[in-house]
């Protein structure tokens, strides 16, 4: 279970506040108007940004002041998730180890979670040489092969087309399930709450709202979320 | 505070250097009532020079540097490439090629000849200024010209629909423009042209035209005379450090990235104001190419039967290139670094201040400094080479510097999260992020290193003996000796080899680079 006991976060005159659980397995996405402080959140759990007071939880344990590296955190930013010097496996492979040096025993996990994602016999690309919808699949294999329990997703796949983004969508769903991990993602587009996370998160200046049953909370907003959504 | 150490050490060694040399020079000067009337006129001579230099460097760069902007022509873009060449251009090359144009044997003499009119004479002030300007001439054109392509094309279009003529868009867009811009081109030639040595040794030289670099020199291999070398080397040092800190020298970034653009100009677009631009285009055309053509076209009558020494010579240049340009990009890189990751912002200002500090050292203080604390344990000649590619390495520092932090701060910035999310840090976080993703940087870089290095004249004039020579050294011997031919031979190898490992690394760092 991820805890955020009493969260406070502060950066230059931002503010905002978050105290919920979310359980193990769980699909939540978290909405909110722009600048309320979504992508923050989720930097907080990653480890990006250290929060003022409060802490974080994962199974009881305080990782409040752990490293981004050493977290049980895979997450997957809005770009430059890969490196364009290195090929599609090289960029899955270093998810197993930094130092890229794989037992044969790696390299089929590599090989394998390629395979899983529908990149099958192209691991000797590069980025540039793959199609955006391919990009993301490279990013989603390397998150296969960490193997993290709990997957943050921060507006994944938002320069992909309508269509792209739905089969993306459905392949991440399907892997969480796979994997047993938690997933919480960033979006602005509460069709991609309604598609994949069974609980919605709701940011609004300065608190967190939830986690509540998706259908639920969009089908009877609070007062603030339904100027949010316009309804 | 491990993972400091590299940029920590790299302040070190540039400190000791610059700062550590010059202690050890002052603890030696112990006769500081020697300052001769010859000393002030060193001084003197070494502000005025640099001042002219600059001057007319600046002045002429801005007619130049309007013409590129607004003109677009077959053989720009060479032209372009061919103004970052003088700055990686050996000194001595440089030299022997003016003195085929404007020596008392070169080409203007011979055709003054004709007229039965007396030849022109390059030795005193004006040729040490004349071979300044051709260095810095086109640096000049290339700092202005990048601040005139900094204008968005919109406002020239707004301009252009306003009616303005050329006149106005002077008064209300180039002038403000050059206001900005001069001053600094202004100070960073200023401070280059101090520390000049080679210049000065090949083109003055007498009461008349010794710089003060040129007078340390002669105090410590003529008159052997430590204390007035380091009496004038805390001079030079004050003069480079007024010069540098006082003023807020900035250090010009050397690229000709982006320098292909030409705005297109509808005030420009009459018969007058191309002439004139054609007409000053042609003139720096002809002032870079003409030595240069000239150091081919003699070069390549001698360079069939070198004697040995040329090529001796030219293989310790190139172990003393290719070492100053390791030792360079990785004092570069462990700064950079180390400026990215430390937390204090001064503790990263005064990092970074230390690397740009090599740019008002003087070499041949360095050196001297250098030759002071060894003196008394080993014999120094026997250590001419490593210490001339030790300090060419500093030496080229600032430009590396400026070259990689901001390279280094934008993959911080893209990639900085997703690698710490990978947990990727430390040795593997340089192998595997850094150096793929700087390759351009370090591959220029190095090019540079290498080639300043390679045509360095300074340290090794102080300590070289026949035996530890370099190329540089070995051709300036032969000019002395008047062997012109091997010597034009010598230069021909001298300037192939500079330009060839600028034009490898570079390449080297462009080749395949994903980006």
């Amino acid at each position: 279970m991820l805890t955020l006991d009493g969260l406070q976060i502060q950066l230059d005159g931002f503010e905002m506040a978050a105290d919920f659980s979310v359980d193990p397995g769980a699909k939540v996405a978290i909405i909110g108007p722009s600048g309320a402080g979504k992508s923050t959140l989720l930097n907080a759990i990653a480890g990006f940004v250290t929060p003022a007071t409060g802490r974080v939880l994962w199974q009881e344990r305080d990782i409040t002041s752990d490293d981004p590296g050493v977290r049980p955190v895979s997450m997957v930013f809005q770009d430059n998730n890969l490196f364009p010097h290195m090929t599609a496996f090289q960029n899955v492979a270093i998810g197993i180890r930094p130092s890229m040096r794989l037992n044969t025993d790696e390299q089929a996990r590599v090989t394998k979670a390629l395979d899983r994602v529908g990149l099958a016999g192209m691991g000797h690309r590069k980025p540039g040489a793959l199609s955006g919808g391919q990009q993301s699949r490279v990013v989603l294999a390397r998150v296969l092969v960490q193997g993290r329990p709990l997957v943050l997703l921060d507006e994944p796949f938002s320069a992909l087309g309508p269509a792209l983004r739905e089969e993306m969508l459905d392949l991440v769903a399907g892997l969480i399930v796979d994997a047993g991990a938690t997933l919480l993602m960033v979006t602005h587009d509460p069709e991609d709450a309604l598609r994949i996370a069974g609980q919605t998160i709701f940011v609004d200046s300065a608190a967190a709202i939830g986690p509540e049953d998706t259908k639920k909370l969009l089908s009877n907003p609070p007062a603030a979320m339904r100027a949010y959504l316009g309804r | 505070m491990t993972r400091f150490w590299p940029g920590i050490l790299t302040a070190a060694i540039v400190l000791a250097l610059t700062l550590g040399t010059l202690a050890a020079v002052a603890f030696r000067a112990d006769s500081w009532g020697g300052f001769t009337p010859a000393d002030w006129a060193a001084v003197r001579f070494t502000l005025w020079q640099a001042f002219l230099s600059a001057l007319i460097s600046v002045v002429l760069a801005i007619p130049v540097a309007r013409a590129l902007a607004r003109r677009r022509f077959w053989g720009r873009s060479v032209l372009v490439t061919l103004l970052g060449a003088p700055f990686i251009l050996p000194a001595i090359v440089a030299v022997l090629g003016l003195l085929a144009v404007f020596g008392r044997n070169g080409i203007i003499s011979v055709g003054l000849g004709w007229l039965g009119l007396p030849p022109v004479q390059i030795y005193g002030l004006h040729g040490v200024v004349l071979a300044h300007v051709f260095f810095n001439l086109p640096l000049a054109t290339r700092l202005i010209l990048q601040a005139w392509q900094a204008v968005p094309g919109e406002h020239f279009r707004l301009t252009a629909t306003l009616g303005f003529s050329a006149a106005d868009v002077g008064r209300a867009i180039e002038r403000p423009l050059l206001r900005a811009t001069l001053p600094g081109a202004f100070m960073v030639i200023f401070v280059i042209c101090t520390t000049s040595f080679a210049v000065a040794l090949t083109l003055g030289g007498g009461p008349r035209a010794t710089t003060v670099e040129l007078a340390i020199y002669q105090a410590f291999r003529f008159d052997f005379d430590l204390g007035k070398a380091a009496l004038l080397a805390l001079v030079q040092f004050a003069i480079c450090a007024v010069a540098a800190l006082g003023l807020r020298l900035q250090i010009p970034q050397i690229t000709s990235a982006g320098l292909d653009r030409v705005q297109r100009r509808w005030d420009a677009d009459r018969a007058g104001l191309r002439a004139i631009d054609v007409a000053w285009i042609s003139l720096v055309a002809v002032f870079l190419w003409t030595p240069l053509l000239m150091v081919i076209v003699s070069g390549l009558a001698g360079i069939g039967n070198l004697p040995m020494s040329v090529f001796a010579a030219a293989f310790r240049s190139i172990c003393v290139a290719m070492t100053s340009a390791v030792l360079s990009v990785s004092m570069a890189l462990a700064l950079a670094l180390t400026i990215q990751n430390i937390a204090s912002r001064l503790g990263a200002g005064l990092l970074e201040a230390t690397g740009y500090l090599a740019i008002a050292a003087s070499p041949l203080v360095i050196g001297t400094g250098l030759f002071l604390i060894v003196f008394p344990f080993v014999d120094p000649v026997a250590l001419a080479l490593p210490i001339t590619a030790l300090v060419n390495a500093v030496m080229s520092l600032p430009f590396a510097l400026r070259a990689l932090t901001p390279q280094v701060q934008q993959v911080a910035e893209v990639y900085g999260r997703l690698a710490d999310n990978l947990g990727l840090t430390g040795w593997a976080r340089l192998r595997h992020l850094y150096i793929p993703r700087l390759r351009r940087p370090l591959g220029f870089s190095a090019g540079l290193a290498a080639a300043l290095s390679m045509g360095d004249l300074g340290v090794i004039a102080l300590f070289g003996d026949p035996d530890s020579a370099t190329l540089p050294l070995q051709l300036y011997r032969l000019m002395a000796a008047y062997r012109m031919e091997d010597a034009a031979g010598a230069a021909l190898l001298l300037l192939a080899l500079s330009m060839g490992f600028f034009w490898a690394f570079d390449r080297g760092g462009r080749m395949d680079a994903d980006t």
